[in-house]
């Protein structure tokens, strides 16, 4: 089993994220569960989501507590030690497993940020994406999501572009403008293309 | 992990998208609502449908839950199918009308999203609100997950109009209700197959021979009798829930008791609660049988009426039993499945040690490794055959 922790804040759409990982996953013929975790709500508000990915079954029904892709929309984040926005939700390195895979939102180069979460030395891969300057080329707004999950899909074999923006296209062809959706999946192409290891 | 192409034939949604959608397919004539977190998204995505003309429902909105409790029970007398949500802070505002609506033998279903009960205000699940409702005198069907919560809605329409009394299909808040997970759809006619048509027998808009009187003044000389009857549609409703969920099964192939019992037979000791911390249990339960260890999980799905005689029997020939619950009773002896619990094993011969452990108030997370310290503390009771704490907070 694939656990997941998106780490952000209000507004930056991590939520959805995780819901359009989820619903990618399940569409490939996985068991999935995608839920969010809010603190106090109102915008800024550092948020987490969670995914857990299967072949089997999921009957557990706790928050992700040991994951093994961490994804920091926001790296404000880091260094926090209220990083979820109340007492018990820990940093954004919390629990993570020895071979964790950190995907960071920033312009800044890997080193300089497996410096920052305090990793240097450890078997974790950190990789980094500009996600938000993608979402403002690409869709006009700051929303990293979608970039994220284009580097995520880079990054891993958890899910792949064409079925994340397959999924993308369907499902939310309803919610929103034609606009809109391109330009997401732009920022999902943007994602992939530009995700950086160190 | 490898991707394969094969297109599922499920779908991933939450428990709230789930519990809409098992509405918008029962299409009832009547959704008195007033949202309230977390259960807004179900009224928010039925009232779509309804705008939409997807339905044919009557959407009232009103100024309270006191209102929408109350225009559910004028809709429910007049002979129309009733249906709502609500949570916490909304079903306590809806408290007088609750006894009235099972009172007057009215089959509202209502979906309860469980939150905490304020103060200090809070959003998250605990089990306060239904459980403060466990003697308004409505059937109580708790959920594990988003598939159960669509199937319990079904059955609930089933299950209300035939033992003439509201029921309550209670999931845990965020947990369950803003959670994805795959699940299994109806298709819409055999949705209606299995519900059928609402045909009250008497109504106040059916013309009858029988003219009835709803809410009428009832003195001692006639109140106990209705309080009897009410009480014995209560006890007949255990069997309405059985035979339901045995037609459910075979019809469309998911199997829900009135208790859920995982790896009890052989059992030493176990763990009985509710809804989605079920799962995480079954884990822990998963894990300590490979270590060894006889230990066994008991979810309890119909609570009302209490089916005592059904958890007596599965909990015999245990040695220790530890009662989660979800909720404080501020009692000084435990929360209310640990009293319930107790009491139904009261009259085995070899009855096993139980005790209370309250976790999870207010949303704080239940884990894997909580549920295995409640074991390990239960197979020390039976180790050293003495109970240090009958009740405790745990997960604190």
């Amino acid at each position: 089993m694939l656990e997941v922790r998106w780490h952000g804040r209000a507004q930056q759409g991590v939520v959805t994220a995780a819901k359009v990982l989820g619903e990618t996953c399940l569409r490939s013929g996985k068991y999935v569960q995608a839920f969010p975790e809010f603190g106090p709500e109102r915008m800024g508000a550092p948020v987490k989501a969670y995914n857990r990915i299967s072949d089997d079954p999921i009957h557990m029904h706790c928050s992700v507590s040991s994951p093994g892709y961490v994804l920091i929309a926001d790296p404000t984040l880091i260094g926090m030690s209220l990083a979820g926005g109340m007492e018990t939700s820990g940093g954004v390195t919390e629990g993570a497993t020895e071979n964790a895979v950190f995907i960071v939102n920033t312009p800044k180069p890997p080193a300089e940020m497996r410096t920052a979460l305090e990793l240097d030395g450890k078997p974790a891969k950190v990789f980094t994406v500009d996600a938000s300057q993608i979402s403002i080329d690409k869709i006009g707004r700051h929303i990293p999501n979608t970039p994220m999950l284009g580097a995520l899909a880079k990054a891993t074999d958890m899910v792949t572009l064409e079925d994340l923006i397959d999924d993308f296209k369907t499902n939310y062809a309803k919610k929103y403008s034609e606009a809109v959706i391109d330009g997401n999946v732009e920022a999902m192409k943007a994602g992939y293309e530009s995700i950086s290891e160190g | 992990m490898a991707i394969e192409n094969a297109k599922s034939a499920q779908v991933g949604l939450t428990g709230n998208s789930a519990v809409a959608l098992a509405m918008k397919q029962i299409n009832p004539d009547v959704c008195p609502a007033y949202p309230i977190t977390p259960s807004t998204a179900v009224i928010e995505t039925f009232s779509s449908y309804v705008a939409d003309g997807e339905v044919d429902t009557e959407l009232i909105t009103v100024e309270s839950e006191h209102s929408a409790m109350s225009a559910g029970i004028g809709a429910a007398a007049a002979g129309a199918r009733v249906m709502t949500a609500t949570s916490a802070q909304g079903l306590a505002l809806m408290w007088e009308m609750l006894y009235i609506a099972s009172g007057m033998r009215l089959p509202i279903v209502m979906t309860n999203v469980n939150r905490a009960l304020a103060a200090p205000i809070n959003i998250h699940c605990d089990h306060s609100d239904s459980m403060g409702a466990r003697d308004s005198g409505w059937v109580q069907l708790y959920s594990e997950t988003v598939q159960e919560s669509y199937d319990n809605v079904f059955m609930a329409v089933r299950i209300a109009e035939k033992v003439k009394l509201p029921v309550m299909v209670c999931l845990d808040g965020f947990i369950t209700s803003h959670a994805i997970e795959n699940m299994d759809t109806i298709e819409d006619a055999d949705v209606q197959a299995f519900v059928g048509e609402y045909e009250p027998e008497v109504s106040l808009l059916k013309e009858s021979e029988l003219p009835t009187t709803y809410g009428a003044m009832s003195l001692p000389d006639s109140y106990m009798v209705f309080k009897k009857q009410q009480s014995e549609a209560m006890s007949g409703a255990k069997k309405v829930v059985e035979e339901v969920s045995a037609e459910f099964a075979k019809k469309f192939g998911r199997e829900y008791g009135l208790i859920d019992s995982y790896k009890l037979d052989d059992a030493d000791v176990a763990i009985v609660i509710f809804n989605s911390a079920t799962g995480t249990t079954r884990v822990a339960v998963d894990e300590l049988r490979k270590e060894g260890h006889k230990v066994g999980v008991m979810r309890i799905r119909l609570f009302r009426p209490l089916p005592h005689a059904e958890i007596a029997e599965a909990l015999n020939g245990l040695k220790a039993v530890a009662c989660l619950d979800r909720v404080d009773s501020f009692n000084d002896f435990g929360g209310p499945l640990f009293n319930e619990v107790r009491s139904s094993i009261y009259d085995l011969e070899n009855r096993p040690k139980v005790i209370s452990r309250i976790y999870g108030l207010g949303g704080r997370d239940y884990k894997v490794s909580d549920a295995r310290s409640v074991f390990e503390e239960l197979l020390k009771i039976v180790e050293t055959g003495t109970v240090e704490d009958t009740t405790k907070y745990i997960t604190i």
